[in-house]
């Protein structure tokens, strides 16, 4: 949607829009009701206020993230500029694994309402990039047709864990006026008294246009709101009771009917607001130049203290409805400023959300499907635009009235529920999103970790996807699977194929045995990275088949089972594996693909998996890396690995990297010192099995499965204890055992079991070295030759000759063994056929006579496989 | 070696090519003397053969038919009906295979044997047998890969995507870069589980040259694989080299499984003869009971004979592998015409000859008698100064001091044109520059070796035809 204006990355300039509405001298902040974005190049202005849902700058620069602006304020120094807003996520911010939880394909333009604690929802307001339209879809509607590519539709409710339908309540703007909360800091703050009656004459006077009364409601209610948003943050501290209290449905709906009575007083106001719409029109010529969205906020100037003391009476009357707690916190938030203003909260979002309501409403007659942005962009469509509707108003005040009615059932449900119900949910959520303020979206980058590049989400990729069927370009994208088999795989059938199965190195096992201690090691480590939110690395080594790879898995799985039940917080496990590469470079491709399913260069993934590790954003999930085959990332100037054990270094990074490769020395032998020492001292090595580990390893896995004597375990797992402690070495003889079994039960028909002999045989087969048995199947030549070569190297004193010496005794054993002599070529072919056995070693053949021939076993072995002939 | 090896790729290329008429085969194996000569017999066969069927067929018809089905075996063609001499091995491997193909069990397995020990010819026969299995049948898919075909991961990886069809294959082209092939097909793999994914069965001909890769990454990812729960694999690894678990990195050797399937014939003499008799042997079937008759007899004749027993004893004695037997017989039967319609003893003798002759000294029989000559000033060289490098200005002295004391019949030749003789010995390789960089001495004064064993001269001065006697003399005596 707004793709170009992020693409371009244009500088923009923020600069307020009019005077502050509010102040909050304990926090040293003045709020503001609108902003307005100027972006270099282009001549007019955009302006985003509270209440419009505006796309926030983030790191994919096609789907910027979605927001509804509750409010503008700066800090003291006047510099820094925050706007406190309520998130949306699109489809691809949703974890990947969680996607499926609706159930359905995401509508492309489809976000959803974002229900989340653990978000931080104060961004700076310089990542603003503009607003944006978004329009409610209830749940069982399906979504509209035809509308412009702009518009995001939003239908449901994600609170990271399961999509709900959502509450229209949440979403609608809270129609401020005709419900705001019983405050009377408007005065206050502003001190600029209007009379109230000359406000109702106006009122009276009954020029009513929709527009006018919108500006007017919600400059009143962000008045209020504004300012009663200063408490906000003193407010989180008691957010958790507050969640409590906040009433579910009945009570929700008898607030309601309490809240009835505004909706009149909300009408007078409305008049009175209206007539200040007329003092507006004198102001036109600034409206010209500025868009809608920026109507309200020209208008306010003069018309918002008339608001404010209108607002006044009608609210004081309405407040004794309500309950008394809140009424008397808000007396104490308007006074004392107490921390614990929660109502005030609510209510300060509410108007702000009203504003924008009020505005996409006063826009609907005329053009439902426009978006705030095309109007900034077309400065006279939207003067003339306002000229026309001005006209409309003026030739169906009558209709309008009636429209009035009507939108007096209408709107007070939505605003009614917004003003009770509502008002204490939204606190609760305001209060909630407060709360973990700090832990999620970060106030320049928010939260990316799962965003991933939906392609029919964007509205260029949807003509992509139209064409894609006409192209055979589109495998590349497609998931690729082996195709399943015709017939279901058979099950083991008898207790050596079970046997088979479960000692096959990749069967599961249920529990990994004799690597106690390392798991908890490195349990611990995770463990206590992830709940600190905090980062590191760790280094793991050992030979191959001790086990790494499968204790870290299991780490990471059981950790997932806690942070399922909440134990600890989410993470995210991401794995990559050095050979499974072609390149080192190509880490960075695979971690940022598996991050946030985004694709592109190593370079640009480097970039961006910087940019993301070093943001300060407070992100919401640890990330786990882990690193299989570290050695196979080493490049000259080691910067892949500089990069991983730098990352989880910085501050915001949260990440942890474990790192597994096979030699202990690993970052002493080929790491520069500055690698080496970001990758610290947490090391660990896995120590060869033990013969009594390995026997466990496979008792435990054969699981009381009966197919070995005991004898036979016993000797295998000390046979590869000696070798090198290898499991998979390990598994694979007892597999390989029970094959031999098998066959040989048929015939001997033994106990069945697998049994010493059956194991030595399988041993003999894999350890044995099968040179003799190669050199006794030689044919008679190439066994003279071998012979010859010794008796040459014996003569010569050396372990090598040529091969024209060698021939020279071949011939002559030739003749002592009573064969006919060969000839050269012969001999030659009989040369190279045991070179290509490699029971000797040759120099290229090109050389001819003179290629050098060396033995590749020991002459012991040759003499004995000869001997024994 | 290399001549094993080109006749490989050629049997390779031919296969991918699909069956061919055997005539074609022929001239991809060289023999096009005999091409033409089959051409002739086999032309006029099918009009004939179509109007008598079932009658016996005449002679050059029953000679032409013989041969092709003889050229079909010989040539590797046809599998045969059953390997001969590997029974267990044949079982391990069948049994391996059909675990995977019905239980989904992955596993990896090297067969290691000599060249031309039947390694081939083994996994043809098991996974014939695999294939006509029911539940197998339609369950498992093969890659066949090459090392020598798929020289680095990249082609090797394009390969594996094209012959399992996967979806970023348009055609035979397989899209995307080598790390996105990568990452497709190990996704492929990974996403397939033990019961419900067609096993897929690698086989890897040459598997020490994929060892030879980068990384051995193909091998790690294959091995990897099989060592998980992922799609069931079974890779099947074809090498002759006995070392070949030593070229594996660490890592990838742990994930093998070191199951081993060695060849080793150990076939005796008696075994030997009997495999040539089978060879030979026309089956029962053949259309022409009277000329299969015949011509069995002959062979069995022929395996009785006692020169042809030596001439077999001889081939065996050099190699026991069958490839080289083949190329044998596969000579002598080419022999044989509508004027001898069996199988000869002189054949054989001529197919031997043929077979075992030194290339070398053919290559001698070829020189004149001025480059003769100073092979043999070379060789008189190489006696005095014990196989030390000569140049040309020694042997052209070597060859002057023959000429001034000896000869009688050749005449003096001048400086140049013995040069240019020496220069054409240079390039028919017979001597060898020792050092081939260094061009900066001159000519007459580079350092050269003879590349001739003394008894190869020798023999070519026995066969030269009408060689001088002072020339042969000289050969003969002991110092120059």
């Amino acid at each position: 949607m707004s793709r170009y204006i992020t693409r371009l990355r244009m500088r923009r300039t923020y600069k307020w829009n009019g005077r502050p509405v509010g102040e909050d001298r304990k926090l040293k902040r003045k709020y503001y009701e609108s902003m307005s974005i100027s972006v270099e190049g282009k001549t007019e202005d955009a302006t985003v206020s509270s209440g419009q849902y505006i796309l926030i700058e983030g790191d994919d620069d096609d789907n910027p993230f979605v927001a509804q602006l509750h409010k503008l304020y700066t800090d003291d120094s006047g510099k820094k500029k925050t706007a406190v807003v309520q998130w949306f996520v699109r489809m691809c911010e949703v974890p990947q694994n969680k996607r499926k939880l609706l159930g359905r394909d995401p509508h492309p333009q489809e976000i959803f309402f974002y229900q989340d604690r653990s978000c931080d929802n104060e961004v700076d307001g310089e990542t603003i990039l503009g607003a944006v339209q978004i329009e409610y879809v209830p749940a069982e509607n399906s979504f509209p047709e035809g509308k412009s590519k702009d518009i995001l539709f939003v239908k449901l409710l994600w609170d990271t864990k399961s999509f709900k339908a959502l509450d229209p309540e949440l979403m609608q703007p809270p129609q401020s006026p005709k419900s705001p909360p019983p405050s009377s800091r408007g005065p206050q703050t502003r001190a600029l008294p209007t009379p109230d009656l000359s406000v109702m004459k106006r009122a009276m006077s009954g020029t009513l246009t929709r527009g006018s009364m919108s500006t007017g409601k919600m400059n009143s209610s962000e008045a209020e709101s504004l300012h009663s948003a200063s408490k906000l943050s003193a407010a989180k501290a008691l957010s958790a009771k507050r969640r409590s209290r906040a009433s579910s449905g009945p009570h929700v709906r008898k607030k309601l009917d309490l809240c009835s009575p505004t909706k009149n007083v909300s009408r007078d106001d409305v008049l009175g607001e209206i007539l200040d719409e007329h003092t507006e029109k004198t102001l036109t010529s600034k409206l010209n130049t500025s868009p809608t969205g920026r109507i309200s906020i020209s208008i306010r100037l003069t018309p918002l203290n008339l608001n404010e003391e209108e607002r006044v009476f009608p609210l004081s009357s309405h407040s004794p409805d309500k309950p008394k707690l809140t009424a008397h916190d808000k007396d104490d938030a308007t006074r004392a400023r107490t921390p614990s203003r929660r109502k005030d909260s609510a209510a300060l979002r509410e108007p702000a959300l009203a504003a924008l309501a009020e505005e996409e409403h006063e826009d609907s007659p005329i053009q439902t499907a426009a978006t705030p942005r095309s109007k900034r962009k077309s400065a006279q469509l939207v003067s003339s635009r306002i000229r026309k509707q001005l006209n409309v108003l003026g030739n169906k005040v009558d209709r309008l009235s009636d429209g009035d009615d009507d939108d007096d059932c209408f709107i007070p449900t939505k605003t009614d529920l917004q003003s009770s119900s509502d008002e204490e949910e939204e606190a609760k959520i305001d209060s909630e999103d407060e709360l973990i303020v700090k832990k999620r979206r970060g106030s320049r980058t928010p939260r990316s970790t799962e965003k991933t590049r939906v392609t029919a989400r964007t509205p260029r990729k949807t003509p992509i996807k139209k064409t894609a069927p006409a192209t055979p370009r589109t495998p590349r994208h497609a998931t690729p699977s082996i195709p399943s088999r015709s017939a279901p795989a058979r099950k083991p059938g008898n207790v050596l194929e079970e046997a088979r199965a479960r000692l096959h190195v990749s069967s599961v096992p249920e529990s990994l045995p004799c690597r106690e201690q390392e798991f908890q090691d490195i349990y611990n480590f995770v463990e206590s990275k992830v709940i600190d939110g905090t980062g590191g690395c760790m280094y793991i080594s050992g030979v191959p088949g001790t086990g790494k790879t499968a204790t870290v898995h299991e780490v990471v799985r059981s950790l997932q089972q806690s942070a399922e039940q909440d134990e600890i917080p989410h993470f995210h496990f991401i794995e990559i594996n050095g050979m499974k590469m072609t390149d080192p470079h190509q880490a960075y491709v695979q971690i940022l693909q598996k991050l946030t399913d985004q694709k592109a260069t190593p370079d640009h993934a480097a970039a961006l998996l910087e940019k993301r590790f070093s943001a300060p954003a407070p992100k919401k999930e640890t990330t786990v890396l882990l690193v299989d085959e570290l050695d196979l990332l080493w490049t000259r100037k080691q910067n892949v690995m500089y990069n991983l054990f730098d990352w989880p270094t910085r501050r915001n990074a949260r990440l942890v990297v474990l790192t597994i490769a096979n030699t202990m020395d690993l970052p002493e032998r080929i790491m520069i010192n500055r690698v080496a020492s970001r990758l610290g001292l947490t090391r660990m090595s896995f120590q060869p099995y033990t013969f009594k580990q390995l026997q466990q390893i496979i008792t435990s896995r054969l699981n009381r499965v009966k197919a070995f004597e005991e004898d036979a375990l016993q000797l295998v797992s000390r046979k590869v204890a000696a070798l090198s402690g290898d499991a998979r070495r390990c598994l694979d003889i007892c597999r390989r055992a029970t094959e031999i079994c098998e066959h040989s039960g048929s015939q001997k028909n033994g106990s069945g079991l697998v049994g010493m002999s059956h194991v030595m045989e399988a041993l003999d087969e894999m350890f044995s070295s099968s040179y003799i048995a190669a050199i006794r199947c030689a044919s008679v030549q190439e066994q003279l030759f071998l012979r010859a070569v010794i008796a040459e190297f014996r003569r010569l004193g050396l372990e090598e000759a040529t091969f024209q010496q060698v021939f020279v005794q071949h011939q002559a054993l030739c003749r002592v063994e009573g064969l006919q002599p060969v000839s050269v070529s012969e001999g030659l072919a009989v040369c190279q056929r045991l070179g290509s056995c490699r029971l000797l070693l040759l120099e290229g053949s090109r050389l001819d006579l003179f290629l050098r021939i060396r033995l590749n076993v020991s002459q012991d072995d040759v003499l004995y496989a000869l001997k024994a002939d | 070696m290399a001549n094993c090896l080109r006749l490989k790729i050629n049997l390779c290329i031919v296969r991918f090519r699909g069956p061919q008429s055997a005539t074609c085969c022929q001239r991809s194996c060289g023999h096009r003397k005999y091409a033409g000569q089959w051409r002739e017999i086999t032309g006029p066969a099918p009009v004939k053969m179509s109007k008598r069927r079932s009658a016996a067929l005449t002679g050059a018809q029953g000679i032409s038919l013989a041969q092709k089905l003889l050229r079909e075996r010989l040539c590797h063609q046809k599998l045969p009906d059953q390997p001969v001499g590997l029974d267990s091995q044949y079982k391990h491997l069948l049994e391996l295979l059909r675990r995977t193909a019905v239980h989904g069990e992955s596993n990896s397995v090297l067969i290691v044997g000599p060249r031309g020990s039947g390694k081939t010819m083994l996994l043809g026969c098991v996974l014939r047998e695999l294939m006509s299995l029911k539940e197998a049948q339609k369950n498992v898919l093969l890659v066949e890969l090459n090392g020598l075909l798929q020289t680095d991961d990249k082609i090797a990886l394009k390969e594996i995507t094209r012959q399992l069809h996967l979806e970023n294959v348009v055609g035979d082209k397989v899209f995307g870069s080598f790390a996105e092939n990568l990452a497709f097909l190990l996704e492929a793999l990974k996403k397939g589980d033990k019961s419900s994914s067609r096993p897929v069965l690698f086989v890897l001909d040459e598997f020490d040259l994929f060892a030879h890769h980068k990384n051995q990454t193909l091998l790690y990812n294959l091995l990897d694989v099989s060592q998980s729960a992922q799609t069931p694999v079974a890779v099947l690894g074809l090498t002759c080299r006995l070392d070949v678990l030593e070229l594996l990195e660490k890592r990838v050797k742990s994930r093998f499984s070191h199951r081993q399937i060695h060849l080793f014939s150990s076939l005796s003499f008696a075994q030997y003869l009997d495999v040539v008799r089978a060879q030979l042997s026309l089956p029962p079937d053949f259309p022409d009971p009277k000329f299969s008759d015949e011509w069995n007899h002959s062979v069995t004749k022929l395996c009785e004979d006692k020169t042809v027993e030596e001439i077999l004893r001889r081939n065996f004695n050099g190699s026991k592998d069958f490839r080289s037997l083949h190329s044998l017989l596969f000579l002598a039967v080419s022999r044989v015409s509508v004027s001898h319609s069996t199988l000869r003893e002189a054949d054989l003798i001529e197919a031997w000859r043929l077979i075992s002759v030194d290339s070398k000294a053919n290559v001698l029989h070829g020189l004149s008698i001025l480059e003769l000559c100073l092979i043999i000033a070379m060789k008189h060289l190489n006696d005095t100064y014990d196989g030390e490098p000569f140049n040309f200005q020694m042997v052209h002295n070597e060859f002057k001091k023959f000429i001034q004391r000896k000869s009688h019949s050749i005449h003096k030749f001048e400086k140049p044109v013995v040069m240019k003789a020496f220069e054409h010995l240079l390039q028919l390789e017979l001597v060898r520059p020792v050092d081939s960089g260094v061009c900066k001495v001159q000519r007459e004064y580079q350092l050269m070796r003879l590349m001739l064993e003394h008894g190869q001269v020798m023999e070519a001065l026995q066969k030269y035809p009408q060689c001088p006697t002072d020339v042969k003399q000289w050969a003969l005596s002991a110092f120059g």
